[in-house]
């Protein structure tokens, strides 16, 4: 089969990186830095969730259409988390005719 | 009638309805990932209420996650990673035809997933120890709003509970594949099942990833 196989190196490396991420954010979160704190805290999330998907579930070398696919479901979350908080955090910010 | 189908045999590799075995293996993967698309939008109702609620009730939830013992968490995380590591590495050694290095990193990484499940029980023993269950013995120290608190608590069995099944389910997956990997079933031409629950085991992990920092960090630094 032509699929492409990753050298133990580039595996260890990734494997390596999310270990010190967890280090890190796990340190930094004891460290007050306001509301910045989750803005950390996600940030490395994603980072690890990009290593994840891209080294260890091969998405860098997966077909066009499966890349597509990927994309497209974190679209839809995006879509999910979006609406729901414009709303919830906007409530009250204008007021209700009737009310 | 030695028609086409007949010249050339089916295999496991190559099914009847495809064109070549790339095409089959694409055909698999992609199935996985929409199968994956459905548990992130499952996944991600939960994370929508959890950011909701947390919103709505900031201090108690700041308080009640702060209960959480972040360094077992952290350890939790990392013994994750390393079975996400094992999985590769059996997902690799399946590609290059290794079959007893792909026996041992299952195995390997079935150890880890176990023991991650081994340290949730504790986490949740511990819980029922504190009262820090939902119900009608329920008790957080520090705070008046017992029914904000316990909706914290409500959606932290939620979320690591539905991961939890999920591990269970995984290391239910394992097995099976160490049982056929054990026949010798699968060849560098036919691993796509080891391929498939790797991107299985590597879901399951990127949840935990993400549920690490909502549930026992974000809050942390507010202090008790």
């Amino acid at each position: 089969m032509s699929e492409h196989v990753d050298s133990v190196r580039t595996y260890a490396a990734v494997w390596l990186i999310l270990l010190a991420l967890t280090a890190i954010t796990t340190a930094v979160a004891f460290v007050d830095l306001g509301a910045f704190s989750v803005v950390v805290a996600l940030a490395i999330a994603v980072v690890k969730m990009l290593l994840v998907a891209l080294f260890f579930m091969h998405v860098r070398h997966s077909t066009q259409l499966t890349k597509l696919v990927v994309v497209g479901g974190l679209l839809w979350l995006s879509i999910l988390l979006t609406f729901t908080l414009a709303d919830v955090w906007t409530r009250g910010l204008i007021g209700t005719p009737g009310r | 009638m030695a028609n086409h189908a007949e010249a050339q045999a089916e295999t496991l590799a190559l099914r009847e309805q495809f064109d070549t075995a790339e095409q089959q293996k694409d055909a698999s993967t992609l199935g996985m990932w929409v199968f994956l698309i459905t548990e992130i939008m499952f996944f991600g109702g939960l994370f929508l209420a959890y950011t909701v609620y947390r919103d709505i009730y900031f201090p108690v939830f700041a308080l009640a996650s702060s209960s959480l013992n972040a360094v077992i968490g952290a350890v939790n995380t990392a013994v994750l990673l390393c079975s996400s590591f094992t999985m590769v590495l059996a997902v690799r050694a399946s590609q290059v035809g290794q079959r007893n290095a792909l026996i041992i990193f299952l195995i390997l990484t079935l150890i880890l997933g176990v023991a991650f499940l081994g340290v949730k029980a504790y986490e949740w023993n511990e819980k029922f120890q504190e009262h820090h269950v939902p119900g009608p013995t329920f008790h957080l120290e520090g705070t008046g709003q017992q029914g904000e608190a316990q909706l914290f608590f409500s959606l932290y069995f939620a979320m690591t509970g539905l991961h939890a099944l999920h591990m269970v389910i995984g290391c239910g997956i394992l097995t099976w594949l160490l049982i056929q990997s054990w026949k010798g079933k699968f060849t560098p031409e036919y691993m796509t099942p080891v391929d498939i629950a790797g991107l299985y085991w590597h879901f399951v992990d990127i949840i935990w990833i993400f549920l690490f920092p909502l549930l026992y960090l974000i809050d942390r630094h507010l202090g008790k």
